[in-house]
């Protein structure tokens, strides 16, 4: 993966840099030791690691001011930095920057469950925002499968999904205001406890813009009531394309599952000998889970029951109790722990229209043949969004950049049939070169003149989003 | 003296149109809202028609000049509809013409359905535009979930065709419930009525209409027919006295067609719930008539030609839009600095010439 050339001139004054970053925030917020450093070298994308010049973990917005404006002055690069569990290098550094984290912002500002908002601190974790609410009967939607560690910076960086997102969204459909650092110092307020904006809404480019836009501290996000209850049931077909046809007949049929995940052989026999969720012996397999009171459930698993006979399923489980709920998501929650355990593996986020399922599961068969390398494929298919965990032995010489090559060709079999190269973990550096198979050179451009507002010299996060060659003349 | 009009049907077409302009344009799609500035004028007639339609994947693709009552009557013959609920403005305005899509996305339409479904902009896959340098751009695409790149089809939703001419529109679609029932409840304060519809939002009953008009709460469930009929029961328990009603309340609402006979100023103000409450009780004791929609976060105000709303509202809101009438006070509310300064550099990053001004 090529990284730019780290500038020499701001290495060979690292020390005047962060003599000068203790100048505007107090000297314990700023990581400067090889050992300290460590924890930052790299995100979820463990294969690429890089030191940074320095770390700044802020303890306010205009701590987080303070040092963008310094870097801005001083023309270094600055990476924002949330709990690291990107997949796509999002938060990889380069040797010339300063990580600016938002670890230690986690305060709840304001609940309001008369007005269905929360105002909080981004640093605080996607699931401790639930957490904060949720004795109450509420809830926060976006619930990404890392939402234990991820932070909801991240996640506005990302514009991360989850498991429910089939019903209510992902991050930018509920998130109502932020509050932002450019990288020259101004704080900006977008949005706030209303729900729309009046004229030119900045908000939904800041969401998913990788980092690249500001640093965003504050958020505004909409909270829900919890369902009174919710249930799932698993189908199991001979076939994958069986499967992904009943997953297009549910979704027209007017139910509103709150989430459809998929699982094929590799992955339902792995998850069998990790987690021994006693799941069928079967081609491919579903599981729809579905909420409201007892009756609406039952109703509910009624229909998709009619629906899944209509395609000859080799078996169909209800959950009637919370154990058997439980036992039905054991094994898709711990597939890619399980996966994990047999192999080392690289996991795709690509999306595509939900009729070409069958369609892409057979090509990717093929190419799983011709690479020689084992594929699972367990994913979200009420949204197409897929993920592909290709398999792959880290020791062996040549087979990380064979498994690289073969998930590139999978991403652009996703854009081949109408679909897109990240549905939910981002571009990073992982999939930035690929961005010539999606878009061409006025899509990028009218992407990068939102970067050029916003961060005109280029030091927010450059590396990343774009293909090097593109953005090559902008960054400095 | 009559306007010249262009009405491109393919995008290079548009882009030529654009790139050798040489004064400002007026974008118009059905002319419904819009109250041309006197330029030269853009039809997107001319880019028209479904290009694809997947039910089961809950997908359209449509040119911006497609009609809504096309893509309606599309819709609702495959069980389907967009489910958050585009304004018309004809009533309203006294304007004639068909509302198109790309007009919809432009002022990022949503109705009651706000509270559950969103609004345009949530339902937006994707979209093409061409700028005002011609360049010619797609971002997003078709299908339900998608990262790559940043999201700059969004940025059109609202921005009054400012930043380009869009073409072509990816949208996400839902199925037509089984059944709608809408349930009512005298109540004539806004400081109690938006306390009440806040319960029943804060409910797991999944309402997703909530409104304040002429005295009263108005609430819509929608679903299957069982469900339909234990939430209307539900809620009845929360909120005693609330009844099922046989009327439809909700096309006058998302219309605002109740203050279309006077000829006063409308205006559309986004707030914060509680301040909607607040706001209402504060308007109406200067006289202005008062409706509430999204639970109190949409207040409809129609007042006396002229009176500065945004000074009456004294900070309570998040914005507010003068959709009707005129005055010293601008049409749309003036952004903070920050944020204006960015939103200016964006507008000439993508239309230089300023050929999209309005
Ligand atoms: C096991 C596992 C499961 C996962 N499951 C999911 C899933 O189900 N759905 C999903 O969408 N993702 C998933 N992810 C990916 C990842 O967790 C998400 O992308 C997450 O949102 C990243 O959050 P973070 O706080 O760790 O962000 P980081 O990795 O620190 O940063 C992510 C991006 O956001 C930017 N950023 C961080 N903080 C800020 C800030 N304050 N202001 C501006 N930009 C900022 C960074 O520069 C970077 O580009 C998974 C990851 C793992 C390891």
């Amino acid at each position: 993966m090529d990284m730019p050339i780290p500038s020499a001139e701001i290495l060979s004054r690292r020390a005047d840099h962060i003599a000068a970053l203790k100048s505007v925030v107090p000297a314990d917020r700023v990581i400067e030791d090889v050992i300290g450093l460590r924890a930052y070298e790299c995100d979820a994308l463990t294969a690429y690691r890089c030191t940074p010049l320095a770390v700044v973990l802020p303890c306010n917005t205009e701590e987080v001011a303070a040092v963008l404006k310094l870097c801005h002055d001083r023309g270094i690069p600055v990476v924002p930095r949330g709990a690291g569990t990107s997949l796509a290098g999002g938060s990889l550094p380069t040797a010339d920057a300063v990580v600016v984290g938002v670890a230690r912002l986690t305060d709840v500002l304001e609940v309001d469950y008369d007005d269905r908002i929360m105002r909080i601190q981004t640093g605080r974790t996607n699931l401790s925002v639930t957490a904060a609410i949720e004795e109450d009967g509420w809830f926060y939607a976006p619930d990404p499968s890392s939402q234990l560690a991820c932070a909801i910076s991240g996640n506005i960086g990302m514009n991360s999904g989850g498991a429910h997102c089939l019903k209510y969204g992902v991050t930018v459909n509920n998130l109502l205001g932020l509050r932002m650092v450019l990288m020259d110092g101004t704080i900006i307020d977008l949005g706030g406890a209303h729900m729309d904006a009046g004229d030119i809404d900045l908000l939904p480019v800041v969401c998913g813009a990788e980092g690249q836009l500001g640093i965003v501290t504050e958020a505004t996000l909409r909270i829900l009531p919890k369902p009174e209850g919710a249930r799932p049931v698993m189908v199991a077909f001979g076939s994958s394309a069986v499967a992904g046809a009943c997953v297009s007949d549910t979704i027209q049929a007017g139910i509103v599952p709150v989430a459809i995940e998929f699982m094929d052989r590799p992955c339902i026999e792995a998850c069998e000998a990790f987690a021994k969720a006693g799941y069928p012996d079967c081609e491919a397999l579903l599981i729809i889970e579905v909420e409201g009171s007892d009756r609406e459930i039952d109703h509910q698993l009624a229909l998709i029951r009619e629906i899944a006979e209509r395609h000859n399923p080799d078996e169909i489980r209800e959950s009637r109790s919370a154990d058997e709920s439980a036992r039905i998501w054991l094994g898709r929650k711990s597939a890619f722990g399980a996966m994990g355990q047999i192999n080392d593996y690289m996991c795709l986020d690509g999306t595509i229209p939900v009729s070409e399922l069958p369609y892409v599961l057979e090509r990717i068969g093929e190419l799983s043949k011709e690479y020689g390398l084992g594929v699972a494929n367990v994913f979200h298919a009420g949204d197409g969004n897929m993920h592909p965990l290709i398999l792959f032995d880290a020791n062996k010489p040549g087979d990380l950049e064979r498994c690289e090559a073969m998930g590139a060709d999978i991403l652009r079999l996703c854009i081949e049939v109408g679909g897109c190269l990240t549905g939910e973990h981002g571009v990073g550096i992982e999939k930035r070169d690929l961005m010539h198979a999606q878009f061409n050179a006025q899509d990028l451009e009218a992407q990068m003149i939102v970067k050029d507002v916003f961060d005109p010299k280029w030091l927010l996060n450059a590396a990343k989003v774009f293909p090097l060659d593109a953005s090559e003349a902008r960054r400095a | 003296m009559t306007q010249t009009t262009f009405t491109p049907t393919t995008e290079d077409e548009l882009s030529d149109i654009i790139a050798s302009a040489i004064g400002p344009f007026d974008i118009v799609g059905g002319g419904t809202r819009h109250t041309p500035a006197g330029h030269q004028r853009l039809s997107t007639a001319g880019l028209s028609g479904v290009r694809l339609y997947e039910p089961g994947a809950l997908t359209l693709v449509a040119g911006a000049g497609t009609t809504m009552a096309e893509i309606n009557a599309l819709l609702a013959d495959n069980g389907q509809r967009l489910p958050f609920e585009p304004m018309d403005h004809r009533a309203v305005l006294g304007t004639t013409g068909e509302p198109t899509l790309g007009g919809m996305i432009a002022l990022n339409h949503c109705g009651p359905r706000r509270v559950q479904a969103g609004s345009a902009r949530d339902m937006l896959l994707g979209l093409r535009f061409v700028d005002g340098s011609g360049r010619i751009v797609k971002n997003g695409g078709r299908v339900m979930k998608n990262v790559t790149g940043y999201d700059i089809a969004r940025l059109h939703c609202g921005a009054r065709g400012k930043l380009g001419v869009m073409t072509e529109i990816s949208l996400k679609v839902l199925p037509l419930p089984e059944r709608t029932a809408t349930m009512a409840l005298a109540e004539p304060s806004p400081i109690a009525a938006v306390a009440g519809l806040s319960k029943a939002l804060g409910s797991p009953f999944e309402v997703n209409g909530a409104a304040w008009h002429q005295g009263r709460i108005l609430l819509r469930v929608e679903g299957f027919n069982d469900s339909v009929s234990y939430r209307a029961d539900q809620l009845a328990g929360l909120l005693p006295g609330l009844t099922l009603v046989d009327e439809n309340p909700w096309d006058d609402l998302r219309d605002a067609r109740f203050a279309a006979t006077t000829d006063r100023d409308i205006w559309r103000v986004s707030l914060r719930a509680s301040n909607g409450a607040k706001a209402a009780e504060r308007l109406m004791g200067m006289g202005v008539d008062v409706t509430l929609d999204w639970g109190g976060a949409l207040l409809w105000a129609s007042t006396d030609n002229g009176f500065d709303l945004r000074s009456a509202l004294g900070g309570l809101h998040g914005h507010a839009t003068r959709l009707r009438g005129a005055g010293d006070a601008p049409a749309l509310e003036p952004a903070a600095d920050g944020v204006a300064q960015l939103t200016t550099a964006l507008q000439k990053a993508y239309d230089p010439r300023g050929l999209f001004n309005g």
